[in-house]
């Protein structure tokens, strides 16, 4: 019998059973479409993760003045401004490994331009700010050097803001912003960026030389004129991450004077660690989901290794009459065998499409992201064929072994 | 293949089974020949060996010892895939069960030798509907077996068992599941394949059933007792009987 031949004999044993066959399938279908919607589900969570990743900046740490105590009272982290522009630049020039130290200094307030006006935040810093953010500008350009150190009235503005202050599609460039009163000409926008880690609209700032923010704007005065709110680090690629945050840490103590084994006057954040350890636990998540879903692809695959050994059984005396007729051993084990690898790919087809539609289904309703990769369809369709030629295989081969006298005088 | 070979030779042929601490003997030892256009009825009671026999003659079992050649091949010899490539294209199968594969058309049903053959599609219908002519049943090649009469079902069969065109056609009790009417009906038409020269084989325990054959061959406990030529009763004579007796009763 040739390929055609036994295909078209399996299928008409399996339309012959149509109640069975879709029974057995359901197995496949429901095993191949977890599988798929699964991985989609902890794809769409990693993928996630890795856009936050990208968009915090590679390689970022961020420091904070820490807490202190004021009349007895624990104020919180940053209540005492103990970091300098000086500590950034200390960090920038002797730590190894460290790219750029940008200091910042932060307010919130409304910001007006023309009869328009808008609650934003707003930041001090410098050029360096948006290195360590890996955060290009869209249009215009950058601060220059006279106007960070002589409070020059420009400032950047990120996307949302400038759509909330100016209307979609119209250029702010050049234009004039109000900022507590003081008139600040746009001289560039950021590009767009997204929300962060965690769910902040990232686009919502506008961006102004550190010395403007604090004469002009927050009009911070004597001893506290060199204070700043953080500090954002960048390390080099592939510089490690911890060594340069110890690094750090001894270089600001030295420099606070902390005495040994008393509490740090500051914070270190290490962002893209805490990132990555979220990305490696949604990669644990995914292999998890996807060894539950296999698990139920396995069932599937017996489901049909049960089917096809009570079709073996039921069918014995048709087996019989078909080597009567000529059928050999080998022809009698490609019929069964291709019966259940039908059974396990029309499944898989199915179990595909549903997976698809369950995963969009999931995004949809659920707002989660996923991800359908190719790589899990293929994997699906792989374990599907797999799960066929496996657990068709030792019923198809005990239906081949019958001797066709026992076969045809089965009761 | 020699003028003189019979079609059948068997020689010495046993069969022994294993049950439990005892052996018993199925076949002790039978020899005879079968010769091309033949028609044998086997007979003999239940445990005499007849069955047995047939099994070994249709290459379906493997004897203990002995040899057995069909049409000058030594089948004692064969392997399995050899013996299957006889069944399909030297024997043809009639049971008393008919062995019709359910929810599958009389055409499909009689296309399956063809099939494991290897004939291809647009032959392999033709020549099947060229049988189902034979036996009557051309009009009625789509229907499946559950909707056919006992007769009609084992006329199909009858066709599955002529469209390899075999040397030889073992009938296993074909009329055991039919009405006495059918049965003459179905042995009538057995009869007139052999007339047009099929060698036939027939295991049966009637005796009006065995009297349309030539040669008639009793089994005793696993051997042959007898081996007479007769005079075949013609059964298209007794189906005209039949309706005689009929149209007088009605």
């Amino acid at each position: 019998m040739n390929a055609l031949m036994v295909l078209r004999v399996a299928l008409k044993a399996l339309r012959v059973n149509k109640l069975r066959s879709s029974l057995t399938m359901l197995g496949m279908i429901i095993g191949v479409a977890a599988v798929i919607a699964m991985l989609a589900i902890g794809g769409g969570a990693q993928e996630r993760v890795r856009e936050q990743l990208k968009n915090l900046g590679s390689n970022l740490m961020l420091i904070f003045p820490g807490s202190t105590t004021a009349s007895g009272v624990r104020l919180g982290t940053g209540a005492a401004q103990t970091l300098t522009e000086e500590d950034a630049q200390a960090i920038a020039v002797e730590v190894d490994g460290v790219v750029v130290a940008a200091p910042s200094v932060r307010g919130a307030g409304q910001v007006v331009a023309g009869n328009a006006n808008w609650s934003t935040q707003y930041f001090g810093t410098n050029n360096d700010y948006l290195i360590a953010r890996d955060w290009p500008l869209a249009s215009g350009r950058l601060f220059e050097p006279a106007e960070i150190s002589g409070s020059g009235k420009v400032a950047l503005i990120g996307q949302t803001t400038a759509k909330q202050l100016f209307g979609e599609g119209v250029d702010p460039v050049d234009q004039v912003i109000r900022v507590r009163k003081v008139p600040l000409t746009i001289i560039g926008v950021l590009d767009r960026k997204g929300q962060n880690a965690l769910g902040q609209d990232q686009d919502d700032i506008v961006l102004m030389p550190i010395s403007t923010a604090r004469n002009r704007v927050l009009g911070q005065t004597g001893g506290k004129q060199k204070r700043i709110g953080s500090i954002s680090v960048k390390t080099a690629d592939g510089a490690d991450m911890k060594a340069i945050e110890e690094r750090i840490r001894e270089l600001l103590r030295q420099r606070m004077k902390v005495q040994p084994g008393a509490d740090e006057p500051f914070t270190i954040r290490n962002l893209t660690e805490i990132l990555q350890a979220q990305e490696a636990a949604s990669r644990v998540l995914t292999i998890l989901l996807g060894a539950v879903a296999s698990v139920s692809l396995l069932v599937g695959g017996i489901g049909i290794m049960n089917i096809m050994l009570v079709s073996v059984t039921e069918r014995t005396r048709e087996i019989g009459l078909r080597m009567a007729v000529g059928a050999r051993g080998r022809d009698i084990l490609k019929q069964f065998l291709v019966e259940a690898i039908t059974l396990s790919m029309i499944g898989g087809a199915l179990g595909i499409l549903l997976g698809v539609v369950a995963s969009f289904a999931v995004g949809e309703f659920a707002d989660w992201r996923t991800d359908i990769t190719p790589q899990a369809i293929f994997l699906a369709v792989g374990f599907a064929a797999g799960i066929g030629v496996f657990f068709g295989f030792y019923p198809a081969r005990k239906a081949s072994r019958l001797l066709p006298i026992e076969a045809l005088r089965y009761e | 293949m020699a003028g003189s070979e019979p079609l059948i030779r068997v020689d010495g042929l046993t069969k022994d089974y294993v049950l439990g601490d005892n052996v018993v003997h199925a076949l002790a030892g039978v020899s005879m020949t079968i010769a091309a256009g033949e028609f044998v009825a086997v007979m003999g009671p239940s445990g005499s060996g007849k069955s047995t026999f047939m099994n070994m003659v249709g290459c379906l079992d493997r004897p203990t010892s002995g040899s057995y050649w069909i049409a000058g091949e030594d089948a004692a010899r064969m392997n399995a895939d050899d013996l299957a490539a006889v069944r399909n294209r030297r024997i043809g199968f009639v049971f008393q069960q008919f062995n019709l594969l359910a929810r599958t058309s009389a055409i499909e049903n009689v296309e399956l030798p063809l099939m494991y053959a290897n004939v291809p599609m647009q032959e392999r219908h033709a020549r099947a509907l060229a049988k189902l002519k034979l036996v009557g049943l051309a009009e009625r090649s789509d229907h499946q077996p559950s909707q056919l009469s006992g007769g009609q079902q084992q006329r199909v069969a009858i066709a599955r068992a002529l469209v390899n065109d075999p040397a030889l056609i073992l009938a296993d009790e074909p009329t055991g599941a039919l009405d006495s009417r059918t049965s003459v009906e179905i042995m009538a038409l057995l009869q007139q394949l052999n007339s047009d020269g099929m060698t036939i084989v027939l295991v049966t325990h009637e005796h009006d059933v065995a009297a349309f054959a030539s040669r008639l061959v009793m089994f005793r406990d696993g051997r042959i007792v007898s081996d007479e030529r007769q005079a075949p009763t013609s059964a298209a004579a007794a189906l005209r009987a039949l309706d005689a007796e009929r149209a007088v009763s009605a």
